[in-house]
């Protein structure tokens, strides 16, 4: 899978839960529950609707990881490509 | 015949729209049935009815805006189904409702069974009573239908017509405006005492991330769900703050409902009640969240959820307050708050060590329980989240 494509779905994700939100605004680094105001469920189910999509499931204890935009790409993409 | 009357969702609603009813006349409905939406400050809500019966009538019609304690639909209940077998058969045949006063053909007239003082007040009424629903015996029309029926006829004719679509700007409102008069009345008629504890979470924690690790992540639990659990569990062990202040008077509540506050998006808060806290499963009560919150957010909550809330918790770990001290829904008596959970220096027999630690707060209504109560329920709550296995 190519990065913007599975940009495509993580966006697809956030939007999903932050309807009013305008991701184009979203900078890679911001820390992305505070940027979409995401409280714990709705995080959890943006890794819900990542693991359906792409079939991953993510342990809690690399909820960090996550934090950001870059670094769900950096780490969905490994994940993939392992 | 029982009345169905539109009922208060909150202590401060004063009237509700009725957007649509869910059953027809001649459908029976069982209690927690939903028989209709209604559009308050609180988004539209489901409203259950509470009785086992056959609905008769609707009093009123999509649209109208009714004030609370009004009639909106008369219901046969079982009861006396049973006491009166011949009555209940006519019933669906045709909905009441769908029938418009028309001059009565008169082969119709004559067939109408009809009791005297039923005739003489229809008589007074000016009313039809061919469209008029028999209670009595074979179908038979008695002074009470006429009653009920005159109603029916008078009571839409005074409402107002329907104001055209809520927009988003105007419901923010409305929620804005049903807030400030709960938290009024709470902050001017509650004599709120406050008790703060802090909470070492790190058995808790450590039970969770192992159960976690062994879940997919559709089924893992947030401590969240931890906290509903145990607060649940400390409100039977201390029932006082359980309940309600009515009428100058405390009335703790046999049953366990913890309302949970749910921000909105666009802005305000409702804590609709998750039924029967303590004797649910963290699983059950994980999905019951999900359930909630997506539900709070769509506007598509149940009557029972917005009013049988009978002590509330809020959360605002989330976004990274260590305490709060809120203030109590009434007519309830108690408010417990988190904060986040953190890394904090902690002393345990005589060691300093680093431990996830919470802050619990006990808002209580001085009314109803005193501080030592208070006191024992955030003891009560920390040994509960001392053993999360057992939760």
């Amino acid at each position: 899978m190519k990065e913007p494509e599975l940009r495509e779905i993580i966006l697809d994700a956030l939007q999903e839960l932050a309807p009013e939100a305008d991701l184009n605004q979203l900078s890679p680094d911001e820390d992305l529950r505070k940027a979409l105001d995401i409280d714990s469920f709705d995080f959890l189910n943006v890794l819900i609707a990542l693991h359906e999509t792409l079939g991953i499931d993510i342990p809690e204890s690399d909820y960090g990881k996550l934090n950001t935009l870059s670094g769900m790409l950096g780490y969905l993409s490994e994940r993939l490509h392992r | 015949m029982a009345e169905f009357r539109m009922p208060s969702l909150g202590a401060d609603m004063k009237k509700g729209t009725l957007v649509e009813w869910k059953v027809q006349a001649g459908d029976r409905v069982k209690r927690g049935d939903i028989i209709a939406e209604v559009e308050t400050e609180k988004g539209i809500i489901e409203i259950e009815v509470f009785m086992d019966g056959v609905v008769e009538k609707f009093l009123a019609e999509p649209g109208d805006e009714v004030p609370v304690g009004e009639v909106i639909a008369m219901i046969r209940t079982d009861e006396e189904a049973g006491t009166e077998p011949a009555a209940s058969a006519p019933e669906s045949a045709e909905p009441p409702e769908r029938q418009k006063p028309r001059p009565p053909p008169p082969e119709t007239e004559k067939r109408l069974k009809v009791s005297p003082a039923a005739r003489k007040k229809s008589a007074e009424l000016g009313l039809d009573l061919t469209g008029v629903h028999g209670s009595g015996p074979d179908g038979a029309i008695r002074l009470e239908d006429v009653q009920t029926a005159a109603a029916a006829e008078e009571a839409p004719k005074k409402r107002p017509a329907r104001q055209t679509g809520t927009e988003t700007a105007d419901f923010q409102a409305g929620m804005r405006r049903a807030i400030a008069k709960a938290m009024s009345r709470s902050n001017r008629d509650i004599p709120h005492y406050y008790l703060e504890t802090r909470i070492d979470m790190s058995r808790a924690m450590k039970w969770m991330g192992e159960e976690n690790q062994r879940r997919s992540v559709r089924d893992r639990l947030l401590s969240v769900v931890l906290l509903l659990k145990a607060t649940a569990l400390a409100l039977t062990e201390v029932p006082a703050l359980n309940g309600f202040w009515i009428e100058d008077r405390h009335q703790p509540s046999q049953t366990v409902h913890v309302g949970f506050a749910i921000a909105l998006r666009q802005g305000g808060l409702i804590a609709p009640a998750i039924h029967d806290t303590d004797r649910k499963t963290l699983d059950e009560l994980m999905a019951d969240v999900k359930d909630l919150i997506a539900r709070t957010r769509a506007g598509k909550l149940k009557s029972s959820e917005i009013t049988d809330a009978t002590a509330t918790l809020t959360n605002l770990g989330d976004l990274g307050v260590e305490t709060s001290y809120g203030l109590i829904y009434p007519p309830q008596v108690a408010l417990v708050s988190f904060g986040r959970i953190m890394d904090q220096p902690w002393v345990e027999n005589a060691m300093i060590g680093i431990r996830p630690v919470l802050s619990a707060t006990l808002s209580g209504d001085h009314r109803a329980t005193d501080g030592r109560t208070g006191a024992r329920f955030l003891n009560a709550l920390n040994l509960y989240l001392q053993e999360a296995e057992k939760l």
